[in-house]
């Protein structure tokens, strides 16, 4: 079994006449967080989606745990082991939390273990879990949108920028929750504008910048050169 | 610790009549019928007309169900649904006219079993002929409205032609099977047994619908699909042949409405699907796109405008509907009850 699960090479993709993603070449290891960085509008996010099959990579190549799944239909990749939490979070609002989770777990039911351990990390949706996932409140969309992701084992997860707009109290609690799924052993692949949550979380880092992976190494090395986040990123981390 | 004051958010109670917000629609229709009454004056004749409004709402729901819920779940325009309403209309009354010994016997089982197997040949036939609109020419035309407007009128034209080509190009007149021709009086009114059974098929169908989407796994994913369709996939499950599906029960829905308003008409036409259209699009309209509960008050409430204004004030029951379509999107200009886009 190859130590790294997803390889992304020089892949390239469009979003009406615009060319975002020019050659992107990525590997995400197994079993570690990596953190996938950068100014808004370099393409993290549009990243993730041609990962999970919404954009269609244009040209390069995208392997995952060993096989090429470039021309596969999204519901084939996320069915081969990828879950994913888009920036929008993607909730049912018409459905409950409770339709919400079992809708996630597409092998069949929500196991009554997962759902414990679901709600020990999100107090909120055992709540709400027979609410109108519309009803919550944007933490809780969000804690959902993660915990749907949890729903079955993923042998990778895809999550785009879980602590957006959120207050720090929740962000904490984001975080206790994606660690523990890095205790777990989880893949996952993050994109993340809080420094300070991609610090705390990732093994690994790739800055992106118009298009393409700038930089890629160890998150402790971009997180201790604040010379090199700044030349990357444009990041000032005073006081800090 | 820390310094800031404790979180405690305030909640204020909302207002009565901001709770009652959700149920509006679903009051239209008992006030309508109420208005009606006031308006009508007379107990039988708002009666009679009642549940002939009630009879054709419920039919008009059963053929703009599908098509709500296709658009909904692809974004697909489709302006040949109304093929899979007059196909359904020939090929149920051809089979309910070819058993005419069981349709002209004196027996209620024998006529039921008559009009049942006529329903079954004409989903069944609809059906199938919604797989292959689909495929032929539907999927070409995915995520291109204007295509899928000229494609599918275009397809309408083909289907209408080939049911002239088969049964003639003059309308078919025929009679009810022998226990559902007449009326039973209430309260001094007469109430078509005919209107009294349409009205029961499509409660069920209603009920029916709602248990599928409410109850069952495909419902979950059907209802999730037309919120986020692109959420759905990246949870693993296939659109694509949820859409299939969906497709060939509207269109067969389309033709179970077909032979209903065949029978209510007691003539049938190449062009009568096409002509329904108009209201059905009114209803989902109104009802809000995607949304089966939209759809069924949309079409009871049209039902009763166009059967109330008739009796009424004749020479406005050509406008009624649009002028409902009017105020209601004046009202809600997504439809009463759309279904949230996320995408």
């Amino acid at each position: 079994m190859s130590d790294t699960i997803l390889t992304l090479t020089g892949v390239q993709a469009d979003i009406a006449q615009y060319h975002i993603l020019q050659g992107v070449d990525l590997a995400v290891p197994r079993g570690a967080v990596t953190m996938l960085l950068g100014r808004n509008g370099v393409g993290k996010t549009t990243t993730l989606r041609t990962i999970m099959g919404h954009l269609v990579a244009r040209q390069g190549v995208i392997g995952f745990d060993g096989m090429d799944i470039t021309a596969r239909a999204t519901s084939a990749r996320a069915r081969l082991g990828i879950g994913y939490v888009p920036e929008n979070m993607g909730i049912f609002s018409d459905l409950t939390v409770e339709e919400n989770m079992v809708l996630a777990a597409v092998s069949g039911r929500l196991l009554a273990e997962r759902r414990d351990r679901i709600f020990a990390a999100f107090p909120p949706l055992r709540t709400f879990w027979t609410s109108d996932a519309g009803t919550l409140s944007g933490g809780q969309k969000q804690m959902l949108s993660i915990a749907r992701a949890m729903a079955e084992d993923r042998k990778l997860y895809l999550i785009d920028e879980p602590t957006k707009g959120l207050a720090p109290a929740i962000i904490s609690t984001m975080v206790a929750a994606l660690r523990e799924l890095k205790d777990g052993g989880a893949s996952i692949l993050l994109v993340e504008q809080n420094f300070a949550v991609a610090r705390a979380l990732g093994d690994h880092a790739a800055v992106m910048d118009d298009g393409r992976i700038v930089w890629s190494g160890e998150m402790s090395e971009l997180a201790d050169d604040a010379g090199l986040q700044e030349r990357l990123m444009g990041l000032s981390m005073e006081g800090k | 610790m820390s310094d800031a004051p404790d979180h405690r958010p305030t909640m204020a109670a909302v207002s009565f009549g901001a709770r009652l917000d959700w149920a509006a629609p679903w009051l239209m229709v008992p006030a309508l019928i109420l208005l009606g009454f006031f308006a009508i004056g007379s107990m039988s004749s708002w009666l009679t007309l009642t549940v002939s409004a009630l009879a054709m709402g419920m039919m008009i729901f059963v053929m703009a169900s599908g098509l709500t819920l296709v658009f909904g779940l692809m974004d697909v325009i489709n302006f040949g649904h109304g093929a899979f309403v007059s196909v359904g209309a020939f090929v149920g009354v051809s089979t309910v006219l070819a058993l005419g010994h069981w349709a002209g016997a004196p027996s209620l089982v024998l006529n039921l079993l008559a009009v049942g197997l006529g329903v079954l040949a004409a989903m069944l036939v609809t059906g199938v002929l919604g797989w292959i609109f689909e495929r032929v020419i539907i999927r070409p035309v995915y995520g291109a409205h204007l295509k899928q407007i000229l494609i599918t009128m275009g397809g309408l034209i083909v289907v209408e032609q080939v049911i002239v080509m088969i049964w003639g190009p003059d309308e078919i007149f025929f009679a009810r099977p022998e226990t559902l021709k007449g009326a039973i009086t209430f309260a001094g009114a007469a109430l078509e047994k005919y209107r009294l059974l349409a009205v029961a098929v499509g409660l069920a169908v209603f009920v029916a619908m709602r248990l599928v989407l409410r109850r069952t796994r495909i419902g979950l994913i059907v209802r999730a699909g037309v919120e986020n369709g692109e959420m759905v996939e990246a949870l693993g499950y296939r659109l694509g042949m949820v859409f299939v599906g969906v497709f060939i029960a509207g269109s067969a829905l389309a033709g179970l409405g077909g032979v209903m308003w065949g029978f209510y008409q007691e003539v049938i036409t190449a062009g009568m699907g096409e002509d329904m259209m108009v209201l059905v699009f009114i209803v989902v309209i109104i009802g809000g796109l995607g949304s089966v509960e939209g759809a069924f008050i949309g079409a009871l409430m049209v039902g009763l405008m166009q059967n109330y204004i008739a009796f009424l004030e004749p020479k406005a029951a050509l406008i009624s509907n649009i002028a409902l379509m009017t105020a209601i999107l004046m009202w809600r200009p997504q439809g009463m009850m759309p279904v949230v886009k996320a995408k």
